[in-house]
């Protein structure tokens, strides 16, 4: 057990909590960042992908002689060539498979179906319409309900013993104990809702430079990947290339979100064609490539039940979902959960018994199943439990905010294991809800809108309350994995003789602000500046192995792991200390910084000294130097909280409505940079947003994805997009070396439903029971008629 | 074949021969190898691909590099003047108003030209002004409040002068 430091000392006030402005800034304000496009190399080839324009269709034929004869065409990969190297299928995330360039059939719109590479980017784009392909169109299949049906068309033909389009049936909790509760309880409510599918849409698209050299046979891969480690062990088990040959380089990143943690084929392809060529090959996706065929998020269709006794308790709860995994499983999520950590679904509540079925289907669209900000479907499972339990207040009579509090885990009952066999290790859910209330004026906000109900005005009022619990940080590596590889973090710490540092990690951030957060976590420890700390991340040459940043793990894992290291570096500077001042290590103070020596204040050695030492009179018999690795695997999840609440008003006659006021309470124990993490809780929140308002990738029913652009995707602008009021509350993690519990997603995860429950709310005395998301103003409208008709 | 054209990109005049198809975008970042502007949508959507146009914001995927020819450009690499970041700059760092940092060349450029012509706007006249250019990561609220710091100081500034 690690021992959680959170207090610094009154003479050294340390560096945790300290809104350090952000050390990685400097480049990017001055237009100098360095992202996979900015990469050139010599000599180097472009690469452009033609995809399917059918949902569901055989491949007869494909004739790429006009392309290849386009001056400037050095290359046109299919997938029949890419299969005389066994490299036309590769594994997904989940460990099902998936096309690299399609050979048999295509299996959704925009699937990758070849590849051109040529001298010019310009000249590859050209050549892509010179490319006959003969398609056989065939019925396409594009609901989970269709796709289980009797006799539906069979999508994965290419998969022995695969006689269904039936990905998974799985379950979780305890189905007789959950009947038993039912049985008893006095009232049952139920709340069937759709989580549409979405997009993440970081603003950078995906793309890579492969580079082969034929003569050493060494691969560089700059890549658009959060997870570059994994990354290097995928590609050399599936590829069979040595893994000391390999080195994935993730520069910087411009957003993420998950979108950037599967493997795509374009990098496959772009590697093969280097391999084969001997020339360097980049391949940038543009938007549509990234908005019709990389990882998609939600698709959730999902029924909920609540049993509850008299008094408005919780006795039980019971959940059905359908899942659209599209036409390969490729979640990004531990092994051991076949719907990721949907069943994390009791949330914040002390709910008895609980029992969860789910059921996966193949259908003809992208696959994905990305986290898109949250841990792992916890999103999904968030926003059904806050949107039932809010419609459970509803339809009893209670205040919402009462029910909740009623319904709570207490204080005492940490660490609580869950129904569904979640251990939470720490929480104190009240005054959150408590401060967002108060905060927001919510006893006057509800006179408010009585007064505005009894009026009978054409905008009334609605105040939606979410009290979200997530789990993250995985690790812990006994339950958690990416494809068998195991989620534990890393960093390695070196001091150099001057005082000065460099930190590499195994995660890789996409705008988090780790080069500040975790030089400031070394500070803490060792008493160097921030700004004399560099922070690399990114290259699997130059860091030690790691699972990667998404499902908000980097602080929770590698943040432990930088504190851990620094500590031991901590207890060697102690020995040199003790050394240099001829005094015994138990006779030495830390102060921060430095080491003092008890009774005798005066005689000091600072961490700078000691680091010179290290390499220019370090003790005999002690090796020199002053570095370290630490590999960090978390006890357990960690288990942050927050109550969002919205307040929005809603034009009953037009059904339009907007936010007019956002409080977020939020609660991820300690705060390393507070700036950094209000800046993600406002990102997180405008994400929740987008996906109650507008954000949703749907098709036709032939399977042509409508949301293939930023015209049909709406993402919010800055006029949507309203101001959030940000206060926190601190329950520090009691397993975390420095008490934290990581954020990234919280609001991601935990907003959408207090958005939609406030547009329910505000016109429920009209009959409304629930709108599903996106709750767009033709939604309303039609809500609000619908109940009065 | 090729046009020639010459661009005063930055304050100083370039001139080269490019094809009358190529972007004005890549003109910027291939060409001159000035790779502060970033390409996001293709679609005149997004604005991570902003330069200013003589003084004006425009969106570079969306113009041919010839339509150019004879203007005036400045990119993200051109807001410093003698290793002076530009109020803006500034402010975007002090504020916290980037993440990622793939919009921010764009962002800073509208709020630049924006604030030349609105020295003293109100929070909703920036959020009008920035509305054409997205980001994901900040939910825009410490990009209003960088650009209402940078505004407070371009006016302290000409006071002092």
């Amino acid at each position: 057990m690690t021992t959680v430091e959170t207090a610094p000392s009154a003479e050294h006030p340390g560096w945790l909590g300290k809104s350090v402005p952000r050390i990685e800034d400097s480049r990017f304000i001055a237009g100098r960042g360095n992202y996979v496009e900015d990469v050139v190399l010599p000599n180097m080839l472009h690469m452009a992908i033609l995809r399917s324009p059918y949902a569901h269709a055989r491949i007869n034929s494909i004739d790429s002689s006009a392309a290849m004869a386009l001056p400037g065409v050095v290359a046109v990969v299919t997938g029949e060539l890419l299969a005389q190297h066994n490299l036309a299928w590769m594994p997904t995330l989940s460990g099902d498979t998936q096309a690299v360039l399609a050979t048999d059939k295509v299996r959704f719109q925009g699937q990758e179906v070849a590849c051109v590479v040529a001298e010019d980017r310009y000249v590859a784009h050209d050549a892509l319409e010179l490319i006959e392909v003969d398609y056989e169109p065939l019925p396409a299949v594009v609901t989970p309900q269709q796709a289980l049906e009797e006799g539906a068309p069979l999508i994965r033909d290419d998969k022995e013993g695969q006689a269904d389009n039936r990905v998974y049936h799985w379950e979780a909790g305890d189905a007789a104990a959950t009947e038993a509760a039912f049985a008893q309880a006095d009232r049952v409510v139920s709340l069937s809702t759709f989580y549409p599918r979405s997009h993440p849409s970081p603003l950078e698209c995906c793309g890579c430079i492969a580079d082969v050299n034929p003569a050493s046979g060494r691969a560089t891969i700059w890549m658009t990947s959060q997870a570059p480690h994994a990354i290097r062990t995928v590609f050399a088990l599936v590829a069979g290339l040595p893994e000391q040959n390999i080195q994935i380089i993730s520069p910087d990143i411009g957003g993420g979100f998950g979108n950037k943690v599967p493997v795509y084929p374009g990098y496959v392809v772009a590697t093969a064609a280097s391999l084969l060529i001997g020339r360097p090959v980049k391949w940038i996706e543009d938007r549509t490539g990234n908005l019709i065929s990389t990882g998609f998020a939600r698709d959730f269709h999902m029924t909920g039940e609540l049993a509850l006794n008299g008094e408005g308790r919780m006795l039980g709860l019971r959940v059905k979902m359908l899942s659209d995994q599209g036409y390969a499983y490729a979640d990004a999520q531990p092994s051991k959960f076949k719907a990721g950590l949907f069943h994390i679904v009791t949330g914040s509540y002390d709910i008895p018994a609980a029992h969860v079925v789910t059921d996966g289907a193949y259908t003809n669209k992208a696959p994905g199943g990305v986290a898109y900000r949250c841990s792992f479907r916890i999103t999904e499972a968030s926003f059904l439990i806050e949107r039932l339990v809010n419609h459970a207040a509803v339809e009893i009579g209670m205040d919402p905010a009462e029910f909740r509090r009623r319904n709570f885990i207490q204080p005492d009952q940490f660490p609580y294991r869950s129904a569904t066999g979640f251990v939470y290790d720490s929480g104190d859910y009240e005054p959150a809800l408590d401060l967002a209330l108060e905060q927001a004026g919510y006893a006057e906000l509800r006179a408010e809108q009585q007064r505005r109900r009894a009026a009978g005005e054409t905008k009334q009022l609605g105040i939606g309350i979410a009290s979200m619990t997530e789990a993250l940080g995985a690790g812990p590596s006994r339950d958690y994995d990416i494809l068998g590889i195991k989620m534990f973090d890393s960093a390695e710490l070196r001091v150099h003789p001057t005082g000065k540092a460099i930190l590499k990690l195994g995660v890789r951030h996409q705008g988090q602000g780790h080069e500040t957060t975790f030089a400031q976590i070394v500070a803490h420890e060792l008493g160097i500046p921030p700004t004399d700390i560099v922070v690399q991340e990114g290259d699997t040459d130059n860091t030690p192995y790691g699972l990667g940043t998404y499902a908000s793990r980097s602080t929770p894992t590698a943040g432990a792991a930088a504190a851990l290291v620094a500590r031991t570096l901590r207890e060697k500077a102690r020995k040199i200390a003790a050394y240099l001042l001829e005094v015994a290590e138990e006779d030495l103070e830390w102060e921060g910084d430095r080491f003092t020596v008890k009774g005798a204040p005066e005689k000091v050695k600072t961490i700078q000294e000691v680091a010179f030492a290290a390499y220019t009179n370090h003790p005999q018999g002690m090796d020199a130097g002053l570095e370290g690795v630490k590999y960090y695997d978390p006890p357990n999840l960690t288990f942050p909280f927050a109550t969002y609440l919205a307040v929005v008003e809603v034009d009953t006659e037009t059904g339009e409505w907007k936010p007019v006021k956002v409080v977020a309470v939020d609660d991820c124990g300690v705060r390393i940079n507070p700036m950094i993490v209000e800046g993600q809780i406002m990102g997180g929140l405008t994400e929740g947003y987008a996906m109650a308002a507008m954000q949703q990738i749907t098709f036709d029913s032939d399977g042509n994805c409508i949301g293939s652009n930023f015209m049909d995707y709406l993402i919010p602008t800055a006029m949507e997009t309203p101001h959030f009021d940000l206060y926190d509350t601190c329950t520090p993690s009691p397993h975390h070396p420095l008490g934290c519990k990581g954020v990234g997603e919280s609001a991601t995860v935990g907003s959408p439903a207090a958005f939609v429950n406030a547009v329910v709310d505000a016109v429920s005395h009209l009959g409304v029971t629930n709108i599903d998301m996106p709750v767009l103003s033709s939604r309303v409208w039609e809500a609000v008629h619908a109940a009065q008709a | 074949m090729k046009q020639t054209i010459t661009v005063t990109v930055n304050g100083s005049a370039r001139t080269s021969g490019v094809e009358p198809r190529l972007l004005l975008v890549h003109y910027i970042r291939e060409v001159l190898g000035l790779r502060g502007a970033h390409v996001g949508c293709d679609t005149t959507s997004c604005g991570v691909c902003t330069v200013l146009l003589d003084g004006l914001p425009v969106k570079s995927c969306t113009m041919f590099a010839v339509q150019a020819d004879g203007r005036t450009i400045t990119t993200v690499e051109g807001m410093a003047t003698n290793g002076q970041l530009h109020p803006v700059q500034a402010a975007f760092h002090a504020e916290h108003g980037l993440q990622c940092g793939f919009c921010t060349p764009g962002m800073m450029l509208v709020a630049k030209a924006f604030l030349e012509e609105n020295p003293d706007p109100t929070e909703e006249e920036i959020r009008w002004a920035i509305s054409g250019n997205l980001c994901r990561c900040t939910g825009y609220q410490n990009i209003v409040k960088a650009v209402q710091a940078a505004a407070q100081n371009m006016k302290q500034t000409e006071v002092a002068q």
